[in-house]
């Protein structure tokens, strides 16, 4: 056993993706049985149709838009966990910079598109340009944001960076407004049509009738966020930067007098979060097919809720809280207009989930695994 | 040092931010400029305000209110500028958000030089404004507003020349249930006053009709629609109606149709932009296609608004968005009505009242018809059109092709 945990592979490929793994089942099992012994119980009371059976035919497309929407979270939430992990502080204008990515790889579509390039190019070589383009300009910019906006700051009240921080984001938003509305004049940011992301794969699963069927976005979605989640698990926890990070999370004054250069780790740190925020962006354009400079808005207050829920600080936590909420809004979106035979609908699914929420922190203050885990970063 | 530099970078932002908001500052209102010498320096100037999103996503239909409204005063106030006046248009960004748009109200009515107004394009919007234009006495004109609350407060400045939603919506309705021969329908709507307004008039003509309405949503995302989506393709309606505005119902029109939605998709009159079809694509024309109502019809389906489109692209160049020829003619009844009572002032400046009563005494041959007012401020009969839509792109707009072109009277104060 102890050979197995020392082997690197272990370590960080099968480790992380099995803690993935389990996350999904985990959540994604507990509210499955929740919804299917509900529907059992409220049978009774409908009438002219069959609850349980509407129920488990909408349950694999339930779960794949939470589990779909969970990684954006999750990758999202990274960028706020990591920051508050090295400087104590919630660093509100990431869900700018999520927008800032999307917003320049779909620009980069867009301009292959005018060149004629985008048709006669592998697609996914394009989709790989757009997402490494949107995380370098997302990361470039939260370090620069960052240097700005923040580190003049670093020993002020709390306080003070936070409001910073608010301020950047109302600035980033308003900057690629009047960037969008100079150069293109147009507000709407829409993919071009491109490749064969919209069509679907089906798949036979054992045990249940009907195929579920998987837009190639959403399997491209999930596979590149697995991948960039893998790829930080070893970034933090195997490599000395990783270490320096880890350092300077536990102790700055400490991990200074180690001799460990303090900004250049915060820099990293915000780099990465950055990036991840950039690929998320494009990923998330390219499912939902149009964006605004306000679109940052709602996934970065949810990916901040999910690190809250999942202990701030915590990476794991992140990712658990991430795929969490997915699928508390998933569930609570599809299936609220289901039993309440349509007098809730969707548009109570935030409320749903935010009650959930709370309900989870009044026992757990600290996030899902805010105390478990000792570590930060 | 590098502590400078970032003070220095610090700076610059703030200066560019500052410059940002001057910048759209500028364009919200407009006018400005002439009101610290308006007053007093010109006694015989004359300000016809136009309220309507010229930012943000709705920008292409408020823009071009603005613009058709521009178009009428340069046109058509001659007979004001031989009486010595100069007319001026003020138009002011409402950003399609109430709070916006009654800050802007508070101003225009502070402002004496204005005795008239045109807009909003969202009822959510005017309702709430219209207040402010009601307690200062100030006629408004819309050229877009269909939710029936606008005018059925009874207010004497509040008029509209286009139709009203508990019509639209049971000719939508009427439409599904008749041609299309739908039996059951999921409705959508955007939670504003307009949005849910017509939601709820259309739900109530399919129950009368015995359409089952399999799903009743409201909801404010952008984006992503998954939720939305997974609970409608269960329920598998014939026709999805959407009630909102094209910048939101074209994501989700896209993503329902990719996501295997077969039905026909509806909407109502903020549909109606070309916008519409750069979002949604062919997703428009694939499956049952699209169908939407409105109560302002497409150029081509008034005949003496040939001109104006041709002016309009002239000028502007760009074919008119629609609900921009009634931006037109809202600006064109604000200008008769000020002449007519400046005329029963001898030439003076009118007061806001007489030009309040002169709108409601009028009769105008507008381009988009003859346009009078009822004793709330409705037209006394209205046109509504079915619209088949044909483009997959904002450049094909004009292919779209009117179904039905109906004529109802106005409901009044409605039921």
């Amino acid at each position: 056993m102890k050979q197995l945990t020392s082997n690197p592979f272990y370590k960080f490929v099968l480790f992380p993706i099995g803690q993935i793994l389990a996350f999904i089942l985990g959540a994604g099992i507990t509210l499955s049985v929740l919804v299917i012994l509900l529907a059992y119980i409220f049978r009774g009371s409908v009438t002219n149709l069959d609850l349980v059976e509407r129920t488990l035919v909408i349950l694999p497309k339930v779960l794949i838009d939470g589990i779909t929407i969970g990684f954006v979270y999750a990758t999202i939430a990274l960028g706020y966990t990591m920051v508050y992990g090295v400087l104590e502080f919630i660093n509100f204008s990431h869900s700018e910079i999520f927008m800032v990515g999307g917003v320049v790889g779909v620009e980069l579509l867009r301009y292959l598109e005018a060149q004629g390039a985008l048709a006669s190019m592998n697609q996914y070589v394009v989709i790989a340009l757009a997402i490494l383009l949107g995380m370098f300009i997302a990361g470039s910019l939260a370090v620069t944001v960052e240097r700005v906006a923040y580190k003049p700051l670093r020993n002020a009240p709390r306080l003070v960076p936070l409001i910073s921080a608010i301020g950047m984001s109302f600035f980033l938003q308003d900057a690629v407004r009047l960037i969008l509305g100079l150069t293109t004049g147009e507000f709407n940011v829409i993919l071009p049509k491109f490749g064969t992301f919209d069509e679907f794969q089906t798949f036979n699963v054992p045990g249940v009738a009907a195929p579920v069927q998987l837009q190639n976005k959403t399997i491209l979605l999930i596979g590149v966020t697995i991948v960039m989640l893998v790829g930080l698990n070893y970034l933090v926890n195997g490599t000395k930067i990783g270490k320096a990070i880890r350092a300077v999370a536990q102790d700055r004054p400490t991990a200074s007098l180690m001799g460990i250069n303090v900004n250049f780790i915060i820099s990293i740190t915000f780099l990465i979060g950055g990036a991840l925020g950039g690929a998320a962006g494009v990923l998330f354009a390219l499912k939902v097919t149009r964006l605004d400079p306000f679109v940052g808005f709602f996934p970065g207050l949810k990916a901040f809720t999910a690190a809250v829920l999942g202990g701030i600080g915590n990476l794991t936590g992140a990712l658990l809280g991430g795929l969490v909420l997915g699928l508390l809004e998933s569930f609570g979106a599809s299936y609220l207009g289901v039993f309440t035979q349509g007098a809730f609908g969707a548009e109570y699914k935030d409320i749903f989930a935010f009650a959930i929420l709370i309900a989870i922190l009044i026992f757990r203050p600290s996030g899902l695994l805010g105390q478990t885990v000792g570590q930060k970063a | 040092m590098s502590k400078r530099l970032n003070l220095v970078i610090a700076l610059l932002m703030v200066a560019s931010l500052v410059l940002a908001a001057c910048t759209g500052g500028g364009a919200t209102e407009g006018g400005n400029e002439n009101e610290s010498g308006g007053g007093a320096a010109a006694p015989k100037l004359i300000k016809i305000a136009t309220q309507s999103p010229l930012s943000g996503g709705q920008s292409l239909l408020g823009v071009d209110i603005k613009n058709g409204a521009q178009l009428a005063v340069e046109q058509l106030s001659g007979p004001l500028t031989e009486m010595g006046f100069t007319v001026e248009l003020a138009p002011y960004d409402d950003q399609a958000t109430p709070d916006v748009g009654v800050a802007n109200a508070k101003a225009i009515v502070a402002d004496p030089a204005i005795l008239c107004g045109v807009g909003h394009l969202n009822s959510g919007v005017m309702i709430p404004s219209s207040e402010e234009y009601h307690a200062a006495g100030l006629a408004f004109v819309s050229p877009a507003n269909t939710n029936p609350v606008v005018t059925t407060r009874g207010y004497k400045e509040v008029n509209r020349i286009v139709g009203r939603d508990d019509v639209q919506a049971p000719v939508a309705e009427a439409y599904a249930f008749n041609e299309l021969g739908a039996k059951s329908v999921y409705i959508i709507h955007d939670k504003t006053a307009y949005g849910q307004g017509v939601a709820e008039f259309f739900r109530k003509a399919a129950e009368k009709d015995g359409m089952q309405v399999l799903g009743f949503e409201g909801t404010e995302e952008t984006a992503n629609f998954d939720a939305i989506i997974t609970p409608l393709l269960a329920a598998n309606p014939d026709v999805v109606f959407f009630s909102g505005i094209y910048n939101q119902a074209g994501v989700f029109f896209k993503q329902a149709r990719d996501a295997g939605y077969e039905g026909t998709f509806m909407g109502t009159d903020g549909m109606d932009a070309s916008g519409l079809a750069d979002l949604a694509g062919d997703a428009l024309v694939k499956g049952g296609g699209m169908v939407y109502t409105s109560v302002a019809g497409p150029a081509s389906a008034y005949p003496k608004a040939a001109q104006f489109a041709k002016d309009f692209e002239a000028k502007f160049g760009a074919p008119p968005q629609p609900f921009a020829a009634q931006g037109y003619d809202a600006a064109a009844v604000c200008l008769k009505a000020i002449e007519n009572a400046a005329k029963a002032a001898n030439g003076e400046i009118p007061t806001r009242a007489a030009v309040a009563d002169a709108i409601r005494a009028l009769t105008l041959e507008g381009i988009t018809g003859t346009i009078s007012f009822d004793s709330i401020g409705d037209l006394p009969k209205a046109k509504y059109f079915i619209i088949k839509v044909n483009a997959t792109t904002g450049a094909e707009w004009n292919k779209n092709e009117i179904v039905a072109e109906l004529e109802f009277a106005s409901p009044g104060m409605g039921e």
